[in-house]
């Protein structure tokens, strides 16, 4: 999880202070696709996902930044969506569950999530796959008591750790395509 | 010969999930992610007392706020037309969590009980008009712990909705303490723990006229739409619930609780539909919990170690409503033969929800409790544990007298052991240590009932002229996988591979099934879908022999084959397909329902397994790491080794929670839970735990259903808590006698 948010323009924190506190128009990148939306500035990116843009694979299993399930990509690094204002991530690219497979084909985490029985409800997991695809980018995933540390933001209360474990290792050894 | 060849195999194949794709591309919508044009949503207000009065309540700010559309209090909310009475939710009828409505009246009967319903046309408008109630409250003394109650103890006759005596017995108790030649006893305390799956409980209501529709986080679609029904005063006819995605239950959704009518109630108000979540803080207070325990044991021998005698006593506090204890001394009253027995249930009325179903709900507290004392027993007796347990294995049910429906305990026994490397073990505590870690290990037995619904269980299976089937019941899968073991029972019954067969849930308006609770579904759902399937089948067997156009006329229907569709009778063939077909049938469907068999009654119905932990205890710094737990289960015929191992897995570790993690704390003063968030109310995250070995022991189960499947959903936890702490005692010497086993007790 990044330990600050991302950090603002000069312009950027210039609209910020000339809107709101009603609705704004704001504009976001997500999964590639500039969308619109008017939102009051109190809105989360997780929200404006969820209620505003219908993208719901991101999950809301807290909205306090404890369980993980509305891990996304804000550029290069991962964040909590619950935690994270709207509005800051203009002119950023957010990239969510849905932006993972590649006309139609899906990730090779998401396969591998699939293969490895890595989750049992399915609501963590989009934030779980999230966090295993930044993980590897990361260079995190060397062993096992690496890859436990690193994803133990991510609660799974259906307890499917071991095979989670079994997931990520499976991509990193490139055993799956 | 390829004319008599089986129909291939779906069950027992590990298929990966059917709804797989679903759920890690993100398209599987839960119960709060319906997209329905004007949605409102709704943000409850919860009583910041224990218990007492609303005095006054000042709602003139948050109906101000901008986007709200009503305040609805006790004052304005209308009144509900029944309360049903609580009753286990397999039990298929309507199924309250508490015989109690909220916002009928001024009373509070405990903190967060709700006391004002907000609705706004955003999820942040309608949060922060909640904030803007103002509540006035006369409160009252209020009793939320076993040690505030303890004196006003009582013994009530029955617990559980009237299904289980408070009191139950076999034999002499006394006599049977009298004969011991060894005696074990100790007093056990628990932690409430609540359950949190990660999906918050959620309700999206819609009205069409005088027609609702409830989007619902549930285990259960008919509990909820009965329940609803019941409250509001409405035809059930009027009352579907639908349900395709819920995010984990653990027993939170196995009853019903408020704001699934509150959601109806308020879309009512509104005009409009309305989505209610509860937001994590209020899931500690929403939808029951496993009480605060304390279970004291008396465990009587004979020298060679035969069990004389078991005292076994519980008490726990329960709300104001009903007399709700977990059954707690069950599965430990059965496990071993011992002659005498007393188990009695002691409550203590409290401003707290009724507890209710949480994982494994009274077996793995009950079990934790006898297990420990088995594990001293043997101790005191000097033989090793495992031995200690063979010794008093029982062939029939010991609270009936019943034969066992199957068993394989022995097995899990001997082979969890292998697998385990048990016999190694050094029975002297504290002579293992790696560096500053002392180790230990550890063992429990496991048993969980089978239990059987009392009504039909249904479903519908239908096949079209292109060869492919959907098979329906109205069952939600909340995590178990059940939708994918459906299909693989269904195509291997029809006779077609399972990428041709579909299975269709969640909804009431599919065939019936009750609420899939206490690890029932798999076996009374796969019943129900065998039967349809099989009706099915023989429908078009019948059919085809019975018709002068097909290849199979006149063949003996007892001789004819399906496989991938194509029925075979000697060298006689012709597809489902060909015969709708030829015959201009768009479709054949059957509908099937099944009831367990009275003769279940006369025997004792358990799956059994054997539990097996390693710990290393941090000796200065006292932290208790599972390096390794191994779990043998005999669940009967299993459906998918993959999905099934995935259960265990997971019960497993919620031992490992109840044993080193989860607790709530009660404030005793202010009456409310101290750590209701997941920062504070721990369960288990990736680092906490090991990679967990199954075995799975193969028993044949003729008796309790058609496909001899006795379920997994909870097994696996019961036990591991026990051989955690005999883990814990045997690395360090200490003999706890709480849960969790927190660092403090290792100082």
């Amino acid at each position: 999880m990044s330990a600050q948010g991302p950090a603002l323009g000069e312009r950027q924190r210039a609209a910020i202070e000339e809107r709101g506190p009603g609705p704004v128009g704001v504009t976001l990148s997500v999964n590639g696709e500039e969308r619109s939306l008017e939102i009051e500035p109190r809105v989360s990116l997780l929200d404006a996902l969820r209620e505003h843009l219908e993208l719901t694979g991101a999950k809301k299993g807290c909205d306090q930044g404890t369980c993980g399930a509305c891990t996304v990509r804000v550029d290069d690094r991962r964040v909590l969506a619950c935690l994270t204002l709207a509005m800051t991530c203009e002119g950023r690219e957010v990239t969510t569950v849905e932006g993972l497979a590649e006309h139609g084909e899906l990730h090779a985490m998401q396969r591998a999530f699939i293969a490895e029985d890595a989750f049992q409800c399915g609501y963590c997991t989009p934030g779980q796959i999230m966090s295993a695809v930044a993980l590897l980018e990361e260079g995190h995933a060397g062993d096992d008591a690496e890859i436990k540390e690193w994803m133990s933001g991510n609660l799974c209360r259906c307890a499917a750790y071991p095979h989670i474990r079994a997931a990520i290792r499976s991509v990193r050894d490139g055993q799956r395509r | 010969m390829t004319a008599t060849a089986p129909p291939a195999p779906a069950i027992g194949q590990s298929l990966d999930r059917v709804d797989g794709r679903q759920k890690v591309t993100g398209a599987a919508r839960y119960s709060a992610e319906i997209p329905l044009h004007g949605i409102a949503y709704a943000h409850l207000v919860g009583a910041r007392i224990a218990g007492g009065r609303i005095t006054a309540v000042d709602a003139g700010a948050a109906r101000a706020a901008d986007g709200v559309l009503a305040v609805l209090t006790h004052e304005n909310l209308e009144k509900i037309a029944s309360l049903p009475p609580l009753l286990p939710s397999l039990a298929g009828s309507a199924a309250p969590g508490q015989t109690f409505f909220p916002m009928q009246d001024a009373t509070v009967h405990y903190a967060g009980q709700p006391v004002a319903v907000v609705v706004a046309d955003t999820h942040e408008r309608a949060r922060h008009a909640a904030s803007l109630v103002r509540v006035r409250y006369e409160e009252s003394s209020s009793v939320t712990t076993i040690d505030q109650g303890r004196d006003q103890a009582y013994e009530p006759e029955a617990i559980f909705a009237d299904f289980i005596p408070g009191r139950s017995g076999r034999g002499d108790i006394e006599a049977g303490i009298a004969q011991a030649e060894a005696l074990v006893q100790g007093e056990f305390s628990y932690a409430a723990n609540h359950h949190n799956p990660i999906e918050p409980s959620a309700t999206t209501a819609q009205w069409d006229g005088d027609e609702l529709v409830l989007h619902d986080a549930t285990q259960g679609v008919n509990a909820t739409r009965l329940t609803v029904a019941a409250l509001l005063g409405l035809p059930i006819t009027k009352v579907r619930v639908v349900s395709h995605f819920v995010g984990g239950s653990f027993g939170s959704k196995a009853m019903i609780w408020h704001h699934p009518a509150l959601a109806a109630m308020a879309a009512r108000e509104v005009g409009r539909p309305v989505k209610l979540s509860l937001t994590r803080e209020q899931m500690f207070t929403s939808c029951g919990h496993r009480e605060e325990q304390e279970q004291r044991i008396t465990l009587g021998a004979t020298r060679d170690g035969k069990l004389t005698a078991l005292r076994h006593h519980k008490l726990s506090p329960t709300s104001p409503f009903d007399h709700w204890a977990e059954p707690s001394l069950g599965v430990a009253s059965q496990i071993y033969g011992c002659p005498h027995y007393e188990g009695v249930y002691r409550l203590i009325r409290a401003n707290t929800m009724t507890p209710t179903f949480t994982r494994c709900p009274g077996e793995a507290s009950g079990m934790h409790a006898l297990e420990c004392s088995m594990d001293e027993l043997a101790q005191q007796l000097g033989l090793d544990p495992l031995e200690l347990r063979l010794r008093n294995i029982s062939d029939t049910d010991p609270a009936t007298g019943h034969p066992w429906s199957s068993s394989g305990l022995k097995e899990c026994y001997e082979r969890g052991a292998a697998r385990f490397g048990w016999h190694d073990r050094d029975p002297e505590p504290g002579r293992r240590r790696e560096g500053h870690w002392l180790i230990g290990t550890g063992m429990a037995t496991a048993g969980y009932p089978v239990y059987q619904p009392n009504n039909p269980q249904r479903a519908r299976a239908r096949i079209y002229a292109d060869g492919t089937a959907v098979v329906q019941a109205a069952t939600p899968d909340f995590g178990t996988g059940v939708a994918t073991v459906m299909t693989q029972v269904a195509a291997e019954t029809l006779g077609i591979s399972v990428d041709r067969c579909r299975f269709e849930n969640g909804d009431t308006d599919l065939p019936n099934i009750s609420a899939a609770v206490g690890s029932s579904g798999a076996g009374m759902i796969s019943a129900a879908v065998h039967t349809a399937a099989k009706a099915l089948r023989d429908q078009l067997v019948t059919r085809a022999v019975a018709d002068s156009g097909s290849p199979l006329h006149g063949a003996d229907p007892a001789t004819v084959t399906v496989r991938d569709g194509v029925m075979t009778a000697g060298s006689d063939a012709e597809s489902y397909a060909d015969l709708l077909r030829r015959n201009f049938q768009p479709d054949a469907e059957a509908s099937g329902a099944w009831m367990p068999a009275e003769a279940t009654e006369q025997y004792g119905m358990m799956t059994f397994g054997a539990q097996f932990a390693e710990v290393a205890v941090d000796a200065e710094l006292g932290l208790i790491r599972v390096r390794r737990l191994t779990g043998a289960f005999a669940p009967g015929r299993v459906l998918n080794p993959k999905t099934c191992r995935s259960q265990l897995i997971g019960g497993m570790l919620w031992g490992l929670g109840q044993a080193l993690l989860e607790s709530n704390r009660m404030q005793p003063r202010t009456g409310r839970w101290a750590n209701s968030n997941l920062g504070e109310y721990l369960i288990a995250v990736n680092a906490d735990v090991p990679d967990v070995d199954i075995e799975l022991v193969d028993v044949e189960d003729r008796i309790v259903n058609p496909l001899g499947v006795k379920g997994v959903g909870e097994v696996g936890q019961v036990g591991v808590s026990a051989a955690i702490a005999n883990a814990v005692h045997h690395a360090t010497g200490r003999r706890v006698r709480k849960v969790p086993i927190t660092i403090e007790d290792m100082l």
